[in-house]
């Protein structure tokens, strides 16, 4: 019985970590563009780290039909794109300050993160 | 609450600001958001200034400008899209490839565009076809080493414009095709099984065939879950493993659990007390169905979206008539440069935008401005690309050519208005991020008190309970809640000529503050008419009315055709005239049975000595009343005036009554002059109004508008109202407008009568009501239900919720929830006020 309790303690504390606790694997965006798929209901990758100040190019690129997917927005950067079905979209990224900067589809269903450090690497 | 402002505080905020001394760049300030975006966007597209576009690319003034010169490359189709185009030294395209059937052509293609000068690396994308290439080549070189290597080719930004839109229809309506066999295949055998349920079938396990037939059934709806719901399964998945709860995750928790807790019942009934041995395969088939459903509807209400653009870049002609010296030549709109000299003849459309050198013309620019007179050119005036040339043939000097010309700009407001529109918070999605792990948490907790404090046996009480919590925490309710409303609304507002394009228009309608009213062909009919025949010395007003048409027959004047027009609707026919002459700018003169007449105004009386007396007052008053007199003079007399004016919609002043019992603030808004634009309002009894309002400035005076927290809907009728329709919170296209217009719009009124603007908003606010009811129902029932399916009420009343009463509660929230929807069938609107 102390293990069962354990396990459903276990599970819990699993759904809290990894829905509101975890920060997890980021891509580096280099000088080369980084393309991030438009898949399944979600961005691949969604975690993306650049470094301050220098500008940067993601390449969108949609196979979700989901009219949800059709544009993707960058609300701190006065940025948002169309992007049609299987046609690859660049978004020009200015250079950044330091910081965390969201990105998602109109209804935000479809979320991901820009993390912007000094060094470009995941602190 | 406006839903642009809980949107952006959702918003994640970075530690620190690029420039905190601009406050409206800094992201994650409320400023920040959709709003403050849309406007400096729509700045940097106007004239350009160094400093706008620091702003937009969070770059100092100095650099914006640095990067701005001549000659220097554009980043990117979606770059410049987006307004924030020439920041880099080099360009990067993306060149799309045909012909490559095979992967090694990818090196062929790869090695020819590195030997173009100028090219620092080609890196070839095989699966799509696609080539990104880094440097300072030109785009046009680019493709001519392609097509040299073997291959066509062409830069992702030409697709942009008119194949993309054909591209996304088809892939729309594939996608709505698809959608629409899965919810056929889900509902096909989720509505029989409810449908025996309801009729008291048995959907219990009691006995072996029971067994064989539910397993049967069970497996019929595993395979309708991967036809119709694995798009949710795999989203459900994909999100998880980013660490996101959403609506599939939901829809997949929900069908996911009935079905297994159903094949459970079927396979091992044993496990479980007689009582709970139900099975929930038709909740499984319908959810999916229904949300495939409204999924389908979405799509077809997104459809049209694009129309507007395509429309205007329909307007643009292709080719332009080139002068060089003595030769004439047709050229590509592309190549035509800045300074050139163009023709454009009788009925073709202006190439760019110029400046008039030679000829005399009429040209309509209704298409632009709006205003559905057509407008006389000639020496000196200018001329705008996509409008009309009607009468004669011009010579003009191009003065704006490729993006700057004022319909290319206006393209791209439109499409930057469109795209940085925020969305409506979809209230359900919002709280599925957290609702759905905090469901898990419930169902694991009451799972485990179950099993430590439950009586014999406890482990299938706390299945029981688990997935109780599970079943009766379905979102089938809180999904269903805003799509059958509005599905409801929209066929409403449809029944009363509104026609409207999305659900999140609807939403927003609902939630006006202020209305702005285009004052041509909005508030008014949009056609000038002769209003008043003042006879000053003649005395017979049919006998004027047949000499002054007469007269103004031979003349393109906008104000002649409209005295024509009268004189036609009246039956009286006009007669030849001798000697005509039109004096621009003055007004037109001719002989008729041997008398002169003259036709124009003022300055054309006092250069023909006509002794005006008392009438010039007379005519002033006309001027005051939003009028256009004019004056007719025969053999030197003055015979009377004829007023011309663009009447009002015999319907405005009531609809626009019935809007402000609305509680809505109502601006006119004018291209017109102050006392015109104050006339027009005063009639209507509209109490504030903007007058001398330019086109290109219309999206602006809404965004000023917005700025002080109001939801702001603008009404209009001309495409040169698109940018502003896009802008406003919900744009509305009345009827009688140009289709782009209406394209351009959230909402179109068929009928063209204001009445159609009250109905929308009152349909809207009847439908915003019936969503929170929904929202709220569906609410209270989880709150409510969750904790009753968890088993609180066990230890007071020894009661526990059977699935099979958390899975009827399901169904009747559903229920409640379309039958609640349906109301709004029986909505009044407001036909009574009309009177």
């Amino acid at each position: 019985m102390m293990l069962i309790n354990l396990i459903g303690l276990l599970l819990i504390a699993l759904i809290i970590w990894w829905f509101w606790l975890y920060k997890g694997q980021s891509q580096a965006v280099g000088d080369e563009p980084v393309q991030v798929l438009v898949k399944d209901g979600s961005y691949q990758p969604a975690r993306l780290t650049l470094k301050a100040g220098a500008a940067a190019s993601l390449v969108f690129k949609r196979e979700d039909a989901s009219p949800c997917a059709e544009q993707v927005v960058f609300p701190g950067l006065d940025l948002s794109e169309t992007l049609p079905l299987d046609k690859p979209v660049t978004v020009q990224l200015p250079p950044l300050a330091p910081g965390t900067y969201a990105f998602h589809c109109q209804m935000q269903m479809y979320r991901g993160e820009l993390h912007v450090t000094d060094n470009g690497n995941r602190n | 609450m406006n839903s642009k402002t809980s949107h952006c505080r959702n918003t994640s905020a970075p530690q620190k600001m690029a420039h905190d001394k601009d406050d409206k760049a800094a992201p994650g300030k409320s400023g920040a958001c959709c709003h403050s975006v849309e406007s400096k966007e729509e700045a940097s597209i106007a004239p350009q200034t160094c400093h706008k576009q620091a702003k937009a690319q969070h770059l100092t003034t100095e650099e914006a400008c640095a990067v701005n010169q001549p000659g220097t490359k554009r980043a990117s189709s979606a770059q410049s899209d987006a307004g924030h185009a020439d920041t880099q030294p080099t360009s990067d395209h993306i060149l799309l490839v045909e012909g490559a059937s095979c992967a090694s052509c990818v090196s062929k293609i790869e090695t020819a565009l590195k030997a173009v000068p100028g090219v620092e690396q080609a890196q070839m994308n095989f699966a799509d076809r696609s080539v990104q290439v880094t440097g300072s080549a030109s785009a046009d070189l680019l493709i001519a080493a392609v097509e040299k290597a073997g291959y066509q080719a062409k830069t992702a930004e030409d697709t942009a414009a008119a194949d993309l839109l054909d591209e996304k229809e088809k892939a729309d309506w594939q996608y709505y095709k698809t959608l629409l066999r899965h919810t056929t295949v889900a509902l096909g055998l989720g509505i029989p099984l409810m449908l025996y349920g309801l009729l008291g079938g048995d959907m219990s396990i009691h006995n072996d065939s029971q067994r064989f037939a539910w397993l049967a059934v069970g497996l019929v709806t595993l395979a309708v879950m991967i036809i119709s719901g694995k798009h949710f399964f795999i989203g459900a998945w994909k999100s998880l493993l980013n660490h996101n709860a959403n609506m599939d995750t939901l829809i997949a928790l929900g069908t996911g659990t009935a079905w297994l807790y159903s094949m459970v019942v079927v396979l091992f009934p044993e496990w479980l007390p007689q009582l709970a041995r139900h099975v929930y395969f038709e909740a499984t088939a319908m959810i999916i169905g229904l949300i495939d459903l409204g999924l389908a509807l979405e799509i077809k209400a997104r459809g049209k979206t694009s129309q507007a653009i395509k429309r205007l870049i329909g307007l643009q002609a292709k080719t332009a008539r080139l002068i060089e010296g003595d030769n004439e030549r047709d050229i590509p709109i592309e190549q035509v440069q800045k300074g050139q000299i163009l023709r454009v003849r009788p009925g073709e459309k202006i190439p760019v935008d110029g400046e008039v050198l030679e000829g005399h013309s009429s040209i309509d620019e209704s298409m632009l401005t709006g205003e559905p007179m057509p407008v006389v050119k000639s020496a000196g005036d200018a001329v705008v690309a996509g409008t009309l040339n009607k009468s004669g043939s011009l010579l003009f000097k191009a003065t704006r050519v490729g993006k700057d010309t004022a319909l290319a700009q206006i393209i791209q407001m439109v499409k930057r208005a469109q795209n940085a529109k925020p969305p409506i918070g979809r209230m359900a999605d919002a709280i599925a991020a957290y609702f759905v792990p905090v469901v898990m948490i419930i169902a694991i907790v009451s799972a485990l008190v179950w099993l430590n404090f439950g009586p014999d046996p406890s482990v299938a009480y706390a299945v029981i309970a688990a997935t109780t919590v599970l079943i009766i925490a379905c979102p089938c309710a809180l999904g269903l809640a805003t799509p059958m409303s509005v599905m409801v609304g929209v066929g409403k507002a449809a029944e009363a000529g509104v026609l409207i394009r999305n659900g999140e228009a609807l939403q927003l309608a609902s939630s006006i503050d202020v209305m702005v009213l285009d004052k041509t062909g909005t508030v008014t009919e949009g056609k000038p008419k002769v209003t008043d025949i003042v006879l000053i010395n003649a005395t017979d007003e049919h006998q004027v009315l047949q000499q002054v048409a007469s007269l103004e027959a031979g003349s393109e004047h906008p104000l002649a055709l409209a005295i024509v027009e009268s004189a036609n609707d009246r039956g009286i026919k006009v007669s030849k005239v001798q000697g005509f002459n039109a004096i621009t700018g003055q007004g037109v003169e001719a002989e008729l049975s041997g008398q002169r007449l003259s036709f124009g105004n003022l300055k054309l009386m006092q250069e023909k000595g006509v002794e005006l007396g008392n009438a010039k007052e007379k005519a002033q008053q006309l001027a005051e009343q939003a009028k256009t007199p004019m004056y007719f003079a025969k053999d030197g007399k003055l015979m009377a005036i004829i007023a011309v004016a663009d009447p009002i919609k015999t319907d405005s002043l009531s609809a626009i009554k019935r809007l402000q019992k609305l509680g809505i603030r109502l601006v006119m808004l004018t291209g017109d002059n102050q006392a015109t634009a104050k006339a027009i309002a005063a009639q209507v009894g509209i109490e504030e109004f903007i007058a001398e309002v330019l086109p290109e400035d219309k999206a602006a005076k809404i965004a000023s508008l917005q700025q002080s927290g109001a939801v702001v809907g603008m009404t209009g009728d001309g495409i040169n109202d698109a940018p502003a329709l896009a802008k406003a919170d919900v744009g509305f296209a009345i009827g009688t407008g140009t289709d782009v217009a209406i394209e351009s719009a959230d909402i179109t009124l068929m009928r063209g009568s204001l009445h159609g603007l009250a109905d929308a908003v009152a349909v809207s606010k009847a439908t915003l009501s019936n969503i929170k009811q929904n929202l709220f129902g569906a609410f209270i029932y989880n709150v409510a239900g969750i904790p009753v399916a968890a088993g609180i009420l066990y230890p007071f009343f020894g009661l526990l919720l059977s699935p099979v009463i958390a899975g009827a509660a399901m169904a009747f929230s559903s229920l409640t929830v379309v039958s609640n929807a349906n109301r709004l069938r029986w909505f009044n609107l407001g036909q009574g006020d009309r009177s």
